[in-house]
């Protein structure tokens, strides 16, 4: 079955619906397929219609209605003359008109539907602010690893520019409860460099915003990236005690990492991260800690580097990402090992879907959160948060659409200092609806995925407006992958959905 | 509705919406251009039965970074930590020497010594990094 496209005839008066499914009209009127993406799982068929996004499941009767559209748009009358004989006329048209009450097909007369262009209203509130408190990022920085992890904490000196001073921390604290209007939490995401680095004014900024909060009758919640490397038992006491939601940044198991080390100048690596990743597993127990995972094409053993940081280590729950660099000229990620990661990650998910069976916790949080969003039925204006509920804040105080566009001047849209330029804002959010990718306006996996990362696109293309064509076949494949998944668990095990109301 | 079943929570409310007996079968009530459709909406009809299903509250404004294995999920959709992403380009200097990451970048040792010799201030110049292909 074809994802349907509705005919290019002119546009028309639509028919009148009447009895049956569609009028008595003088003309004949034909149905033709509308958009969406049909997919098997647990012996039954299923629609997820775009852009809604709603999934319905299909009888047979409906799902050989729509096959009979496959080959292109027909009258009721024939589809109704075809399949009769097999379900009943009134089963047909029944059908018909309930697929056309969703939308699965529709008039060929008809306008395609066109994604409402709806812009957040003006103060649409921050949700999370990244706070980049260390920028460590010029070689210069990185020499400074090298004189020990006291040096950074324990210096007296004003910070280098590198680092996010404390009167800046404050002022992005005080922009935060300000931008987060009505919100009654408001989130703090620590970043940077390595965000340890700054742990000083990492702790004094957490304390202000508690003290903010307090006076303003509204909660915080923190959380921070780190690759581990820095964590000793007076910062993870802090971590446990402030319930920071921690990730590691940690690529797997020892022979993984080895593999790498013929690139490596002797400073930093499993061994030496370990210990310390023990002690936050072992100390930190106020919130889950994730792990999350760069894959390469040296390191596509999924189901290992998971079962090493899930089942081995303790971690909560393992995200993934492949490096996705090139532009497909020529790097193997992109075929052949393209089709090997999403095979491993394709029998993460089956793990995943039997312990999801069992009503057991798994731990692979990509299948998590897609299955969530397919379950609330999310169909996005935009691809991600980034100038919306998501800011991020440079060392210096800039306010940029995300973290990763922290200190591009191109991409600020204020400061914490002088407030958020919605003007800037409101020109990004209109171009970036996607309602204007086009190149996204055919494809069944946009109300998911919205085209993309706008850093990725602004990277590959030098135009965040783009939409990132060069994985497309990724989020499609994956996309169905967790909608199976998901047609599976609503087959066998409803109530494990309802975690996600 | 006898032949479909809504399974997710938007095919809940497009039922509500339209799959009680006799609701209209919808016509887009957005014509060609945006405007809207010239005669879409049946003479008698409630207008508010024609309403693109679905759509009816406005399309999702996410909060967090965008689809899973997209790159950027430094943030998940609740804002926490949870489901993240792969590192920024500016990681990747952490990455290189305190080499917790060795795997992300060049080797600058043998194969790659000037990989970021036109970056001296990431911060800014991040994007002057090139791609090395082995
Ligand atoms: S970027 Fe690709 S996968 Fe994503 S919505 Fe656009 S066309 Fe679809
Ligand atoms: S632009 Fe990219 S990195 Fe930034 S929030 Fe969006 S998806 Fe994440």
């Amino acid at each position: 079955m074809s994802t349907g496209a509705v005919n290019d005839a002119a546009p028309a008066p639509a028919a009148t619906p009447a009895a049956g499914v569609i009028a008595a009209a003088t003309e004949p009127v034909f149905l033709a397929q509308r958009e969406f993406h049909p997919f098997e799982a647990g012996g039954e068929t299923f629609l997820y219609l775009v852009p809604s996004a709603a999934v319905f499941y299909l009888d047979e009767a409906s799902h050989s209605v729509l096959q009979a559209l496959d080959r292109g748009p027909a009258s009721e009358d024939d589809i109704v003359a075809a399949l009769g004989p097999r379900f009943g006329e009134s089963a047909v048209r029944l059908s018909l008109g309930e697929l056309m009450r969703v939308q699965a097909i529709g008039l060929t007369t008809a306008a395609p539907e066109t994604f409402p262009r709806v812009l957040p209203q003006a103060n649409f509130p921050l949700t999370t602010m990244v706070l980049n408190v260390t920028n460590k990022c010029n070689l210069a920085c990185t020499y400074c690893y090298e004189y020990g992890e006291d040096k950074i904490v324990d210096t007296t000196c004003d910070p280098a520019p590198t680092y996010m001073s404390e009167e800046t921390a404050r002022q992005s604290v005080d922009f935060m409860f300000e931008q987060s209007g009505e919100l009654p939490v408001a989130h703090l995401t620590f970043f940077g460099g390595e965000t340890l680095l700054n742990f000083k004014v990492l702790k004094k900024t957490a304390a202000y915003a508690r003290e903010r909060a307090k006076e303003l009758g509204k909660d915080v919640d923190f959380s921070l990236t780190t690759n581990g490397t820095l964590l000793k038992e007076e910062v993870i006491e802090w971590l446990a005690e402030n319930r920071v939601g921690v990730t590691v940044s940690i690529d797997g198991p020892k022979e993984t990492q080895d593999k790498f080390r013929v690139f490596k100048n002797g400073m930093g690596s499993y061994d030496y991260a370990l210990p310390k990743i023990k002690m936050l597993l072992e100390r930190h127990r106020t919130r889950p800690i994730g792990a999350r995972v760069t894959l390469t094409r040296q390191t596509l053993d999924v189901p290992r580097i998971f079962n090493h940081l899930r089942n081995e280590l303790g971690f909560w729950e393992v995200g993934f990402a492949p490096v996705t660099t090139a532009d497909g000229r020529g790097y193997a990620i992109e075929d052949t090992g393209f089709d090997h990661m999403l095979g491993q990650f394709e029998e993460l998910a089956q793990e995943f879907l039997e312990f999801a069976l069992e009503d057991r916790h798994h731990g692979f949080s990509n299948v998590k959160e897609t299955l969530e969003e397919i379950h609330k039925g999310v169909s996005k204006a935009f691809p991600c948060g980034a100038g919306l509920g998501l800011m991020g804040v440079a060392t210096d105080g800039e306010v940029a659409l995300c973290h990763r566009f922290a200190g591009s001047d191109d991409h600020s849209i204020g400061s914490v200092h002088n407030g958020l330029d919605r003007k800037r804002q409101f020109e990004f959010l209109g171009r970036h609806h996607v309602a204007n990718k086009t190149d996204c306006s055919t494809c069944w996996a946009r109300p998911l995925c919205a085209g993309g990362c706008y850093h990725e696109a602004h990277v590959r293309y030098g135009d965040t407006g783009k939409a990132n064509l060069h994985y497309c076949d990724w989020i499609r494949s994956w996309t169905d992958t967790c909608l199976k998944v998901y047609g599976e668990i609503a087959v066998h095990n409803p109530g494990y959905l309802e975690q996600f109301d | 509705m006898d032949h479909l079943k809504a399974i997710n929570r938007k095919a809940q409310r497009i039922q509500e919406h339209v799959g009680a007996p006799g609701a209209a079968v919808p016509v887009p009530e957005v014509g060609p251009g945006g405007g809207p459709a010239a005669s879409g909406v049946p003479p008698g009809a409630d207008p508010g039965d024609m309403d693109v299903v679905g759509l009816e509250s406005g399309p999702h404004i996410p909060l967090g970074c965008s689809l899973v294995f997209a790159p950027g999920w430094e943030v998940d959709s609740t804002g926490g930590t949870a489901g993240l992403c792969q590192p920024v380009e500016r990681d990747l200097f952490d990455c290189h020497l305190a080499c917790f990451w060795p795997a992300h970048v060049p080797d600058q040792l043998n194969h790659a010594p000037d990989w970021t010799g036109k970056c001296a201030a990431a911060q800014k110049d991040w994007r002057k990094i090139d791609l090395i292909f082995p």
